[in-house]
């Protein structure tokens, strides 16, 4: 049952996270990716949430955690994009495009996570 | 690409997330600790695999239209994650280890980064390879 349960969660994710990336690129003519950015930091406050739940519960989670956390969070958000996207930066001599990518996605991607934690830990208590 | 979704794209990007997924899932199951392995092994590979894609890709006229939703959309950003390394790094904060989570947080950046450009380099030198035709 879990397989199938991230399985669902993932193939959502991945659709969620192509959809919003394309709304998110519409129309802009910057270098820089703000649609791997927005689903990256989204999806690290989601899991935050999810994982304050899950603390709070006592529990693994189940098929909740399975459907909601492993797959879709784990799906929506993504690291090879965020790395491809980087070196192609680099490669066009955007240096501080590339840096200013690596800064905020790590640093907004974990406020966004500890944010979720926190506001779950307000709800679930 | 127009405001329309064409179909295709976006069930070839479902399925190769699922797919993705499942693989990450499992990856983790096999290797259960420390913390945070298994993420780092799943995205430094899904990254390698990600440049090789796209410098193969970058060879191939005219492009097959579903093979960069399916394995660079979906089942490599399936595979990969941003959100479980980011709590993996949370989780060793929490926990005191304030060396280890930076040194997880920064290493897990500079070895995709690595990983992407080996991966790209290692795709084109086997594409260059003298003897292979066209």
């Amino acid at each position: 049952m879990t397989p199938a349960m991230v399985m669902l969660g993932g193939a959502g994710g991945a659709v969620l996270r192509y959809l919003i990336d394309l709304r998110v690129q519409r129309g802009r003519t910057t270098a820089f990716p703000w649609g791997t950015l927005s689903v990256n930091v989204l999806g690290s406050a989601l899991l935050g949430l999810l994982t304050s739940w899950v603390l709070a519960a006592g529990t693994t989670g189940g098929a909740v955690f399975a459907l909601a956390g492993v797959g879709l969070c784990g799906s929506l958000t993504t690291f090879s994009t965020f790395g491809y996207d980087t070196v192609q930066l680099i490669t066009q001599r955007r240096h501080r495009h590339a840096a200013a990518n690596v800064v905020v996605t790590v640093l907004a991607g974990f406020a966004a996570a500890l944010t979720g934690l926190l506001a779950g830990g307000a709800l679930w208590s | 690409m127009t405001g329309t979704h064409r179909w295709d794209v976006l069930l070839a990007v479902a399925a190769g997330g699922a797919l993705g997924s499942l693989a990450r899932y499992g990856l983790g199951t096999a290797l259960p600790s420390p913390a945070g392995v298994a993420t780092l092994l799943g995205n430094v590979v899904g990254c390698l695999a990600l440049g090789a894609l796209m410098a193969v890709l970058a060879r191939q006229a005219p492009q097959p239209r579903l093979l960069r939703p399916f394995l660079g959309v979906g089942v490599l950003g399936g595979f990969t994650t941003f959100s479980t390394y980011v709590l993996d790094g949370l989780s060793a904060a929490y926990d005191g280890h304030l060396v280890a989570a930076f040194a997880y947080a920064a290493g897990s950046v500079l070895a995709s980064l690595l990983a992407v450009v080996a991966g790209v380099a290692g795709a084109r030198r086997m594409l260059d390879r003298p003897g292979r035709t066209a």
